[in-house]
């Protein structure tokens, strides 16, 4: 029985990935939610507007580094994260501006806004790979690690050590500052009331004087600045490659729904469920147990529940499974 | 009787004039489909031999050889054998340097080359079901079997004393392939993989497929996939982790690209990769030199011996006729003999031609081992202060 092994076992390949993980599919479902609560579509783009916010971001931070600015140990990507998020603002704007606008005048049917969503996701993605091409780029610098495998190993003196990333903290970390911020705004602020009345009740609103371009307009830039933060935080403590944002979306999605659509505190809870879930459910146990049960003996097989090839199917599970058993997730927003 | 006398001549002799025609070597490679562009280079050099030893003067008594281009595809198995039974039936060759692929290769085998019995030598085709399939005596091939690269790596892990290794594989035909014959061999020879995994390549996080190797453990973990893909993201997930600290990397993995970017992290993992200490391969190079190609491009070497084994042969037989020089392949392909490299083909030939024996290394280091394939050398390398260093050949 080594519980102190164990626990580090765990931690270092369960508790701080899925943590991290977690954050960035909670930035990302909260962009999910915001675009559905206000303009009433599920957004397939939202993860190509990720994409562009990060390649954005990179190209800055290549700017950056040409001209020797940096904020080591940090990594330079903090600094041209602004430039990222205005970069996913504009294109979020624009695509409202010449898409969507001529879909909402015509109080267009929200499917067909989903699809014309497939459609901007397609155009963008064709962007990105114009502009940026398809490969992996990396783009992350400063100390790479807070606390090494090794270091943790001798200085708590057992078997296991736990790593945590510098990016996986600085995940945590701007993912806690963003959700803050925007509560705060939701809650005590005039336009961010005024997204939540046009969210509850869009007739309502209208009558009670709130400009509803206005309403609209806001929700795209929170939902660009949020999908350029999780994209570029992503890109930061993973890689960048365009192609991983198609993938990305699942999770997205699932964490979405399974939260409640449109319910901001669901979407940070979703992101989280569908984090661990991926993680504990294709991680072998087999060491962990090992340490915990007697001396000398380990289990035969790996004790993985799902092998890691089936990892995207997690989500898909947990989706099927919110819809049909509580389809407005688990805290009550609206059903597709 | 006057008129008849030349008749009769002309029929005795046709079958000397008959002679005197050129020699007709078929080019079935993939000209067309998913090897196109390696195709190209492969056909001027395996056609660079067939020239030189047409310029010799002395193949078989002067005679002269012409390649004859067929397209095997790389897919289309029909279309293969369409084109290997034109270049025996319709063109007549006497010798097929081909396929390209694998699967083209098997189809044109069963098809064309058992029932007409014709010898074929392919340059790339690496499967190793092509080890045990059926051919008569007629086919061999100067690039060696995936199965061959498992050996070696694990002769090295036994060598090197490893026990124990976790192993990890890009999820297609050549990793599968190439991840089955290192488990094979390495657990032939008492070696332990405690875990296998295959990585899809594209995702920007391989945290759960390292963990799930972590669990398992091992002293190594054996990456066989791309350096540019899933097999970077497997390196950098386990040493994130501190999972592993040393890699067993095959020829996919090996390339300055990841010591770039891992630099010394990777010190002590081990690569291999096929590669030869043989100067065949840069006389290849200078051979080609101005002729629009490059000689050491991925598999030039090897058409460029399929074309000249076929030839040697057929002098060391002193016949074109496939069912006899079939024999001839092995021997002079290997030791003993004089040492044949590319460039010397006309030497060779001589050689031959007066009862002598050779040991063609060409631009491969070319050895045929049983059932007439090329054994393959393999480079060993090991990553000292986060460079590759080749440490031996296999």
């Amino acid at each position: 029985m080594e519980f102190a092994n164990a626990f580090a076992l765990l931690a270092n390949f369960v508790i701080v990935p899925a943590i991290a993980y977690g954050a960035q599919l909670a930035l990302g479902a909260l962009g999910v939610t915001i675009i559905f609560g206000i303009l009433r579509f599920a957004n397939f783009a939202h993860g190509e507007l990720m994409s562009f916010g990060t390649m954005v971001a990179i190209l800055a931070t290549w700017f950056l580094q040409a001209q020797g600015i940096g904020i080591a140990p940090l990594p330079t990507a903090l600094l041209a994260l602004p430039v990222g998020v205005l970069g996913a603002v504009a294109v979020a704007v624009l695509t409202d501006r010449y898409v969507f606008r001529f879909y909402r005048r015509r109080r267009a049917n929200p499917i067909v806004f989903a699809i014309v969503s497939v459609g901007v996701m397609f155009v963008l993605a064709g962007v990105i790979r114009i502009v940026i091409g398809p490969d992996d780029q990396s783009f992350a610098d400063g100390a790479r690690f807070l606390v090494t495998y090794r270091d943790s190993k001798a200085a708590m003196g057992i078997d296991q050590g736990i790593a945590v990333k510098q990016t996986q903290v600085i995940t945590v970390m701007v993912t806690l500052v963003v959700v803050a911020l925007l509560f705060w705004f939701l809650r005590r602020t005039r336009w961010g009331k005024a997204m939540r009345a046009y969210s509850d009740d869009e007739d309502l609103a209208l009558l009670s004087g709130i400009d509803p371009e206005r309403v609209v307009l806001i929700a795209w830039t929170i939902a660009a600045a949020l999908a350029a933060i999780a994209g570029t935080l992503y890109g930061l403590d993973k890689t960048y490659k365009p192609f991983i944002f198609l993938q990305i979306l699942l999770p997205i999605f699932a964490a979405t729904i399974l939260g409640g659509i449109g319910q901001p505190v669901g979407a940070v809870l979703g992101g989280f469920i569908v984090a661990f879930s991926e993680v504990t459910v294709t991680y072998a146990f087999k060491r962990f147990l090992a340490y915990l049960g007697p001396e000398g003996w380990a289990p035969d097989g790996l004790v993985q529940l799902l092998s890691t090839d089936y990892k995207f199917a997690v989500s898909f599970v947990i989706l099927v499974a919110v819809l049909l058993v509580r389809p407005t997730g688990i805290i009550r927003g609206k059903v597709i | 009787m006057k008129r008849v006398l030349p008749l009769l001549c002309a029929a005795v002799f046709a079958t000397a004039a008959h002679a005197q025609e050129p020699v007709k070597i078929g080019m079935l490679q993939g000209f067309t489909g998913p090897t196109e562009s390696l195709v190209k280079p492969m056909a001027l050099g395996g056609e660079m031999a067939i020239k030189e030893v047409s310029d010799s003067g002395v193949f078989l008594g002067g005679r002269t050889v012409v390649p004859v281009r067929g397209d095997s595809t790389c897919i289309d198995a029909a279309a293969a054998t369409a084109a290997a039974d034109r270049l025996v039936t319709s063109e007549g060759v006497q010798g097929i340097n081909g396929a390209t692929c694998s699967g083209a290769t098997t189809a044109v085998l069963n098809n064309v080359v058992r029932p007409n019995g014709i010898v074929m030598i392919s340059p790339s085709a690496t499967s190793p079901a092509l080890s045990t399939i059926e051919d008569d005596g007629y086919f061999f091939r100067t690039a060696p079997s995936d199965a061959r690269q498992g050996q070696i790596i694990g002769e090295i892990l036994v060598a090197k004393g490893i026990k124990t290794a976790a192993l990890t594989y890009t999820n297609n035909d050549y990793g599968k392939g190439l991840a089955d014959s290192i488990q094979a061999a390495y657990e032939a020879k008492g070696g332990k993989i405690t875990a296998v995994a295959a990585h899809e390549d594209g995702k920007a996080d391989y945290s759960a497929e390292v963990a799930t190797l972590a669990s398992a453990g091992g002293e190594v973990l054996i990456v066989a996939g791309y350096l540019d893909q899933g097999g970077k993201g497997m390196i950098q997930a386990a040493l994130d982790t501190g999972a592993f600290e040393r890699f067993v990397l095959p020829d996919g993995m090996v390339g300055e690209a990841l010591t770039d970017h891992f630099g010394k992290a990777l010190d002590g993992s081990i690569g291999t990769n096929p590669g030869t200490d043989s100067p065949g391969a840069s006389m290849l190079a200078k051979l080609a030199g101005g002729k629009g190609f490059k000689g050491d491009d991925p598999y030039v070497p090897e058409c460029y011996d399929a074309s000249a084994l076929l030839l040697l042969a057929m002098q060391s037989a002193g016949s074109t006729d496939s069912a006899v020089y079939k024999d001839h392949v092995v021997k002079v392909a290997n030791a003993p003999g004089e040492k044949i490299y590319p460039g010397e083909l006309k030497k060779g030939l001589e050689i031959l031609a007066k009862g002598g024996d050779i040991d063609y290394v060409g631009g491969t280091a070319l050895e045929l081992i049983e059932p007439g394939e090329s054994a393959g050398s393999f480079r060993e390398t090991v990553v000292e202060n986060g460079k590759w260093k080749t440490v031996a050949y296999h």
